[in-house]
């Protein structure tokens, strides 16, 4: 404990740096060594199941590795040829065309637009009507999804599923002549509850004296929402958009559902990966096509983090707004 | 004249929107509601014959039981190997002074965002392989940890900076060791924290299908979010009174918790109760 002898130091607040020091001390006296010791087993089991299995997709990916057969004995290096394999692979450009359309589908329209709908429609009501909308749509929200993908495939049964006897189509087979619409109508039932629940916080903080300025000038609804409203959750609505995109990118719901039929035509990347690597056996393609994946979210998470750094600084140079402020506040919850 | 039909049409627009809001979100869940408690459940939903004859035959269903504590113990387990290691990851890193601190917190924040489940599975697969981690809970509950930690680390780390550091001092003062210091003082002032994250874990590991399916072999030891996809997708007319139950019992407790949650601390996102 000598070496922390600096922790009982008397420590005078004279000058501003000064006064910052005990926020940091080592107030329990733990000392250097045994701080190491408490964060090293944490460290250890992310570094050991989180990064070594990113890093691994990188050798995995160059080699012809198999689950089965000779290759699964001696697996050849084969560099980048499983990359080019992919780019003329028909099953892999397939599925990641259909990861787009379930992207842009259900979380950039469906869920985002939905979920500001929601929030709005919400932000001055009460009420028992209120109240059972915000729970049914937090409930699709919460339950386990292999329940909820069952729940869906009774709901769109051919024969006895309750949308054909409410639309009176007896007999239409969602599922197998609509997959990739029914999926993407699933997941905006899925996932809307979290975009609702964020643009709520974020209308929270318009200033209502902007929209009572708004509607006195005579603006619409229209014009409010784009005038008033929406420069004031500009910060919110990025960070949904790509926090559902890389969820819905990586979403494995899809293969509980359809499991990527009929003939891969709802097969999205994730089951496309999963067929491939487990099903078929071809570990090597299999991890190519997983660090190509690992890219995409890379990507993503960097513009995420790039444009909020931005709009941080933007924030340090107009302090003055107290609105601005609390706004960066709760988007700094939303981060954690 | 035209101004009171104007806003009765706008009236009537709004309600009929509301109203399919409303179906849209209900009408999936309605079997959920019914079906369990059917004496002869269908697919479609309908007021049911009411019995509770299917709870009793769901009690007798060895793998629906098995299943049902399997996910408790791969929760449970999830859930002390996650609040123990981010407690006192996070304690150390906001008390003692660490270079590069704040770097290696964001860039493992970046990493749990990017690297899912979903994208690591063929790794994962065979580093669980590799390691004999197949078909065992601490497999899966290390796999699951390690996606967890992260941010459960940067939760408690928030949470711990803004407890007041004088309680440790004055404890110290009178002559308490360190690690008495951490039971005795700092464990009952960050508890809400503790808790939080042991109910986020919980929530977590309880709906995950993708990496208890990928590592568990034997169907003994699936937990439920396997088994109630094995019983939908096996072979033969799926027994809609044992999966209608089933469902029911294994979504109650996440909406429990949720509804303790959002009760208790009021809702905060978190990253979200789920994935």
């Amino acid at each position: 404990m000598a070496a922390t002898g600096s922790s009982t130091e008397p420590e005078e607040g004279t000058a501003p740096r000064a006064a910052r020091k005990p926020r940091e001390q080592d107030a329990a006296g733990l000392g250097a060594r045994r701080a190491l010791a408490f964060v090293a087993p944490g460290l250890l089991v992310v570094a050991l199941f989180l990064v070594l299995p990113a890093l691994w997709t990188l050798y995995l990916g160059s080699t012809d590795y198999r689950l089965t057969g000779i290759p699964a004995v001696d697996p050849q290096f084969v560099g980048v040829d499983n990359l080019t394999d992919a780019l003329g692979d028909d099953g892999f450009l397939n599925s990641l065309w259909l990861t787009l359309l379930f992207v842009v589908g259900s979380a950039v329209l469906g869920q985002a637009i939905g979920g500001f709908a929601l929030a709005w429609w919400m932000r001055e009501r009460t009420g028992p009507l209120r109240a059972v909308l915000e729970s049914l749509v937090m409930l699709a929200w919460i339950l386990p999804s292999s329940v909820v993908a069952f729940l869906w495939i009774a709901y769109l049964d051919r024969d006895d599923g309750t949308l054909n006897a409410l639309l009176h189509t007896p007999g239409a087979a969602w599922l197998l002549d609509h997959p990739m619409l029914s999926l993407i109508v699933f997941n905006i039932w899925r996932g809307t509850a979290f975009s609702m629940m964020l643009y709520s916080a974020a209308l929270g903080n318009v200033p209502r004296s902007h929209l009572e300025t708004a509607r006195l000038a005579g603006a619409g609804p229209l014009q409010q929402l784009r005038d008033v409203v929406f420069p004031a959750i500009r910060g919110h609505v990025l960070t949904n958009l790509l926090l559902i995109s890389l969820w819905t990118f990586n979403d494995f719901t899809p293969f509980l559902i359809t499991a990527g039929g009929p003939d891969g035509r709802s097969e999205t990347l994730p089951v496309f990966i999963y067929q491939t690597a487990l099903g078929s056996g071809q570990l090597g393609y299999g991890a190519a096509l997983s660090f190509l994946m690992l890219l995409i979210n890379l990507v993503v998470a960097v513009v995420y983090l790039r444009l909020l750094g931005r709009k941080r600084k933007e924030e340090r140079v107009d302090e003055a707004s107290p609105a601005r402020g609390r706004q960066a506040g709760a988007e700094r919850e939303v981060d954690a | 004249m035209s101004r009171p039909v104007g806003a009765l049409l706008r009236g009537v627009a709004r309600y009929t929107l509301l109203a399919l809001a409303l179906a849209f979100f209900a009408l999936p869940m309605l079997w959920l509601a019914s079906a369990p408690f059917d004496r002869n459940p269908r697919v479609t939903a309908s007021l049911p014959e009411f019995t509770l004859e299917n709870f009793r035959r769901l009690w007798e269903n060895p793998h629906a039981v098995n299943s049902l504590a399997s996910s408790v113990v791969l929760a449970v387990g999830s859930a002390v190997v996650v609040v123990t290691l981010s407690a006192l990851a996070a304690y150390a890193l906001s008390r003692v002074r660490i270079p590069g601190r704040d770097g290696l917190l964001y860039l493992l924040l970046l990493l749990s965002s990017i690297v899912t489940g979903t994208a690591a599975m063929v790794p994962v697969f065979l580093l669980a392989s590799e390691l004999g981690l197949v078909d065992s809970y601490s497999g899966v509950v290390l796999v699951l940890s390690g996606g967890l930690l992260p941010a459960a680390i940067f939760i408690l780390k928030d949470f711990t900076d803004t407890v007041p550091r004088s309680y440790e001092e004055s404890a110290r003062v009178f002559g308490a060791s360190p690690l008495r210091v951490l039971r005795d003082v700092v464990v009952p002032v960050v508890r809400p924290g503790l808790a939080t994250v042991g109910v986020w874990t919980v929530a977590q590991v309880w709906g995950n299908f993708l990496i208890p399916f990928l590592l568990l072999r034997s169907p003994d030891k699936s937990p439920a979010a396997v088994v109630m996809y094995t019983f939908y997708t096996e072979g033969g007319q799926p027994d809609l009174a044992l999966i209608s139950t089933f469902s029911l019992l294994y979504s109650l407790p996440v909406v429990l918790m949720f509804l303790f949650v959002s009760r208790r601390y009021g809702f905060r996102f978190h990253g979200g109760i789920k994935a």
